[in-house]
């Protein structure tokens, strides 16, 4: 007589008992001729991810039950899952470090390295700035390293206005920042640190555009699709100002901030059939995908090169 | 002479002691007023860019590029099943620890140090449970980045909540009930069975709805565990891998592609729905069992 003060529990929890088994159905494998099943794991740099995301889908079409999971760690987070060999791919936004190479062969992990598209990291002002078209990298560096002081434009170079200065970019987790620092402050991950830092590119986007004395940069994806809001500047390395474009990105004038971006797979995941077809489908759609989602493809030649290199 | 002449006399401050009073008023009124306003203002905000992109194949598509067939069905089977979980895992051992500090447990300096704690970790950000997430059920447990490891960590981050709603309620069940239960020759573990947790019930089901609210939302500590956000399979069973609905939407706002704005804002309405939907069905248990216990 007395549980029944519970029995009006079970009705709700028959329920979600249910729906947790519905979710069960739907999906079963039923497995054709020569359809492959298995699941690949993809994680790494949140720049890359398009990409990935894009072939994933696509190949999905082909081999709707392989299971491609892709992930946003970021390079580094990523590598250190592709090294101890939770992944399969590793997305990534820079080559990798001797470090992880290092990580990767203490746990016995072989990998080959497929470079798949090049990044301009794109330095941006605010739409009303009719000062600045062009800055080098002497004056980039100057705004950026550590304990630089810089808050006016006037600063910058002489026969800017007084305009306040004010910084954005990635947090220090990107790839971004780590590249951006490398060619720009001579040392990864070294930077002035009173800036408006976000994980979020659409934040910087959002602060320049807002912000008649802002400086900032990021992917040349989010520049593409921002190209109205803001201003972009071209940057002299040395032999003039170059301002990015998939033509200048593509044959490496727009310097120093072109990026390579790469995925590592890891060799002993090739001797998967599912896998085997996945990086075969890359390298075959790599070219008009990365260009689709807004990078920069290498050549033709290069992908190609890449399954000769994988044995494909 | 005149009734407010009258009252003047015998009152002399009664006219300003009533303008403080609806001072006062209109300081109350614009406190919630604020509340409102900013609430008011994210909901329609969203709702303005969500709305239109919402439709039924954004519930039953996978995540994709393209924002026009961008859906977050593996992100919903993925919450469901977290939230289904945690469930299971919380409310026995919230209840039960709850019971046990109630009602077993001698009160001494011990059990003071065990409660201080429990408070303290309510209120320990979240991302701090994700990264024990990881150590432990993921690397330590071996379990991966599963809906298993996911679920135990939400277990742990909610458990504060139902520990100390659970407490709350037991302890406002009258003590001559147990008195009475104990006068009719009932145990102690019968008393517990059959007095305390039937009226403490409606308490403890308010703690959960609250507990299972703040994980549904929570995105931190499930990106410490899966970071996953492409993800075209729904989970089987607790130990495949997942996505959930918080991740999802916080990996759509930061696309280059405007529109997935819009998307995300339209996963935050799903959210939404699916988050009250939950706490619908739990008060209206609530009442009943209220009604119930008030027999």
């Amino acid at each position: 007589m007395i549980p029944t003060r519970y029995r009006r529990l079970s009705g709700p929890l028959l329920l979600l008992a249910a729906l947790a088994a519905i979710s069960g159905c739907g999906d079963s494998p039923q497995g054709g001729s020569d359809a492959l099943s298995g699941t690949i794991q993809i994680d790494g740099s949140s720049t890359a991810f398009p990409v990935s995301q894009a072939v994933a889908e696509e190949f999905r079409k082909e081999q709707p039950h392989v299971q491609v999971n892709v992930g946003v760690s970021g390079t580094g987070g990523g590598f250190k899952r592709f090294t101890v060999g939770e992944t399969d791919i590793s997305n990534a936004s820079r080559p990798i470090k001797d470090s992880e190479r290092e990580a990767a062969a203490a746990n016995g992990i072989e990998f080959i390295e497929m470079r798949i598209g090049t990044d301009g990291l794109s330095v941006m002002v605010n739409n009303a700035n009719d000062f600045v078209d062009c800055l080098t990298v002497q004056e980039l560096n100057a705004v950026w390293k550590p304990g630089s002081t810089i808050d006016n434009w006037q600063d910058v170079r002489a026969g800017f206005p007084d305009q306040r200065l004010r910084l954005y970019g990635p947090d220090t987790d990107s790839g971004t920042f780590d590249y951006f620092t490398e060619e720009i402050n001579g040392e990864a991950q070294v930077s002035r640190a009173d800036y408006t830092a976000s994980a979020d590119d659409n934040v910087l986007v959002q602060g320049i555009a807002g912000d008649r004395g802002a400086l900032g940069y990021f992917g040349y994806a989010y520049y593409q699709e921002n190209q109205e809001s803001l201003k972009v500047v071209a940057v002299d390395g040395g032999d003039g100002c170059v301002t990015p474009e998939p033509s200048t990105i593509e044959d490496g004038s727009y310097k120093p901030l072109s990026r390579p971006l790469f995925i590592y797979v890891n060799s002993s995941s090739l001797e998967k059939p599912e896998v085997k077809a996945f990086v075969t489908f890359y390298m075959d759609h790599g070219y008009q995908l990365t260009e689709e989602e807004g990078y920069v493809p290498v050549e033709r030649s290069i992908y190609e090169a890449n399954k000769a290199a994988a044995g494909l | 002479m005149a009734k407010a002449e009258v009252t003047a006399l015998l009152n002399p401050r009664l006219a300003v002691r009533k303008r403080i009073g609806s001072v006062a008023y209109v300081i109350f009124m614009l406190a919630i007023l604020i509340g409102l306003a900013g609430l008011a203002a994210l909901l329609l905000r969203v709702l303005w860019q969500g709305v239109p992109w919402l439709s039924l194949h954004f519930l039953t598509d996978y995540p994709s590029r393209f924002p026009e067939q961008a859906g977050m069905k593996s992100a919903i089977f993925g919450t469901i099943w977290i939230m289904a979980l945690t469930g299971l895992f919380t409310v026995p051992v919230g209840v039960g620890a709850a019971v046990y500090l109630e009602e077993y447990a001698p009160k001494n300096w011990f059990t003071r140090i065990i409660e201080v704690n429990i408070s303290n970790l309510a209120g320990v950000p979240s991302i701090v449970y994700g990264l024990l997430g990881l150590a432990v059920f993921v690397q330590i447990l071996a379990l991966g980045r599963t809906v298993l490891a996911g679920a135990m960590t939400m277990s742990l981050l909610v458990m504060p909540i139902v520990i100390i709603a659970s407490r709350e309620a037991i302890r406002a069940v009258p003590s001559t009930y147990r008195e009475a239960s104990y006068g009719l020759g009932a145990t102690k573990f019968q008393t517990v069975k059959d007095v305390v947790l039937p009226h403490a019930l409606p308490g403890i089901m308010t703690g959960t709805i609250l507990a299972m609210s703040r994980a549904i939302g929570e995105a931190a500590p499930m990106i410490a565990i899966s970071a996953l956000v492409f993800l075209t399979f729904i989970p089987t069973d607790p130990l495949d891998e997942f996505s959930v609905m918080p991740i999802q939407i916080y990996n759509w706002v930061s696309q280059p592609r405007p529109e997935f704005r819009g998307i995300a804002a339209a996963g935050i309405i799903v959210l939404l729905v699916v988050l009250l939907s939950m706490n619908a069905v739990a008060i209206y248990i609530r009442n009943r069992t209220q009604k119930r216990s008030e027999e």
